[in-house]
């Protein structure tokens, strides 16, 4: 029951702060430069975007829920688990940034999805 | 213009430091909280206790330092390609995480549980064949 709570958060946290981030960094533009002084110029530039810091709050949450879960749980399994966070990603693409999802991109999430359902069944 | 030759290679190049540092990051975060043991945080203080046991470990910190590296790649690559595309094909990543806890940590990983990797890194396949951008540079 609690590390249900864990994977939730581990899952909407981290899909809602990639997201945001995501969106952030389209708003920062395509980093085309990547000399050590250029990416720091964009670091300082991302952070001047308010969705970087929901999404990073959100992907902190995230972390600490992850860590709680690994002390319990094996690494084989939660991490697969978490995977389930790629339907929540192509949602997500879909109606917050606006992507669009072809059928072939969610055939492939169906696909990670029904993988991740065998790794739990696989569970000892 | 950029030509799509060029950018495919910058992701792909930055998507294989995504995969090497993500998976890395998450055994030893796994190995190090295994070492800490199950986390009770019922009170506050247990929570102060559970995090300065977390803040003082070597192999929790080498672990922060593969996902810092994974995640500059990853903002990186997310400043050009689509987050639904980047997303998926970064899930190579579970394929090496079963391999790492499987060889570095010793877990037992079923025959069904390698499977399911299969079939997730299946689902990368399919979707690393769709265009990173569908939408406009803005």
């Amino acid at each position: 029951m609690r590390e249900l709570i864990f994977y939730l958060l581990i899952i909407g946290a981290g899909t809602g702060g990639e997201l945001c981030v995501s969106r952030a960094m389209k708003a920062v533009g395509e980093v085309k430069d990547f000399r050590p002084a250029a990416l720091i110029g964009v670091a300082v530039r991302a952070l001047r975007v308010s969705w970087m810091w929901v999404g990073l709050t959100l992907m902190g949450t995230a972390f600490f829920a992850l860590l709680a879960v690994l002390s319990m749980e094996n690494v084989s399994l939660v991490v697969p688990v978490t995977a389930l966070s790629y339907a929540a990603g192509a949602l997500g693409g879909k109606f917050f940034l606006g992507e669009q999802v072809t059928r072939r991109r969610w055939t492939g999430v169906l696909l990670v999805c029904v993988g991740v359902a065998l790794v739990i069944m696989g569970r000892r | 213009m950029k030509s799509s030759a060029t950018l495919h290679l910058k992701t792909y190049l930055l998507i294989l430091l995504m995969v090497i540092f993500g998976p890395l990051g998450n055994v030893l975060l796994g190995k190090g909280m295994k070492r800490i043991g199950a986390a009770s945080i019922g009170t506050p203080a247990e929570a102060l206790d559970l995090l300065s046991r977390v803040l003082t470990s070597g192999t929790i910190w080498l672990g922060i330092g593969s996902l810092i590296t994974f995640f500059v790649a990853y903002m990186l690559v997310l400043s050009w390609a689509d987050y639904s595309y980047v997303q998926p094909a970064s899930s190579v990543a579970y394929a090496m995480v079963a391999l790492l806890a499987h060889f570095m940590l010793r877990e037992a990983v079923t025959p069904l549980r390698w499977m399911g990797v299969l079939v997730i890194c299946l689902g990368v396949l399919v979707v690393g064949h769709t265009p990173p951008r569908t939408t406009e540079p803005t």
